[in-house]
């Protein structure tokens, strides 16, 4: 494997919210409360994109949606070195 | 993350992408990779594990916990049309059920594929059910837990 490349500090995207919409309020009219984007049950998944390390290939930014089209998935856990 | 690892070729059977997440960086991946969980399952971990440094994904997904400064154990289960269809958030003592998240990826696809819907404790090759006028009230006479 050619020894990897990697600056100290890399920005990743994060949670990528969608674009809102290009309404703009008129003026006295009520502003709608932007929606907060949250994982739920039989709704979209929220997309993002972090910095990655994968075996044998290094490390690189992993985007959610690029695995759109596939069965994913996503396990959290608590730390690396952790015990359980 | 050991154990999903090693269950690694049967989701890669379903089609199934994994990835791992917690809040340490991805050179503390690699370390962790090559220091022990690489000696825990032969060839470690074979998916990516992001960095959710920060910990403004797991937010996002329910599974931050703000003040201990880490993504708690939580697990989706996300469909080709990018819908989640499960999700299982522990506190971080407990460790999760690989065999389990097999089993719902397998009847989630099973659902997908053919409409019908599966029973409690469902797996391959157990009755299903054809949700429909005709079953009403008659589930009993062709399933019991």
């Amino acid at each position: 494997m050619a020894e990897m490349k990697d600056g100290c500090v890399k920005p990743a995207r994060g949670p990528m919210m969608p674009k809102p919409s290009v309404d703009v309020p008129k003026e006295g009219s009520q502003v709608k409360e932007v929606e907060r984007m949250h994982a739920q049950v039989g709704k979209e998944a929220p997309d993002f994109e972090a910095n990655a390390f994968i075996s044998g290939v290094g490390f690189k930014p992993v985007k959610l949606s690029d695995y759109k089209g596939k069965w994913i998935v996503i396990c959290f856990y608590p730390g690396d070195f952790t015990f359980v | 993350m050991a154990a999903v690892a090693a269950l690694y070729k049967e989701f890669k059977k379903l089609g199934v992408e994994v990835l791992a997440m917690s809040t340490d960086s991805r050179f503390v991946h690699k370390i962790w990779q090559e220091e022990e969980l690489s000696k825990m399952v032969d060839g470690g971990v074979p998916f990516p594990m992001l960095s959710d440094a920060g910990g403004m994904i797991g937010e996002v997904y329910g599974v931050y916990d703000a003040a201990a400064g880490v993504d708690i154990r939580g697990r989706f289960i996300i469909d080709p049309d990018f819908v989640i269809r499960a999700m299982e958030v522990l506190t971080p003592e407990v460790g999760r059920n690989p065999k389990e998240l097999i089993r719902q990826v397998k009847a989630f696809q099973h659902v997908k594929e053919t409409g019908e819907v599966t029973p409690s404790g469902w797996e391959p090759g157990d009755v299903t059910l054809k949700p429909g006028p005709a079953l009403v009230g008659k589930v009993w006479e062709i399933w019991k837990p």
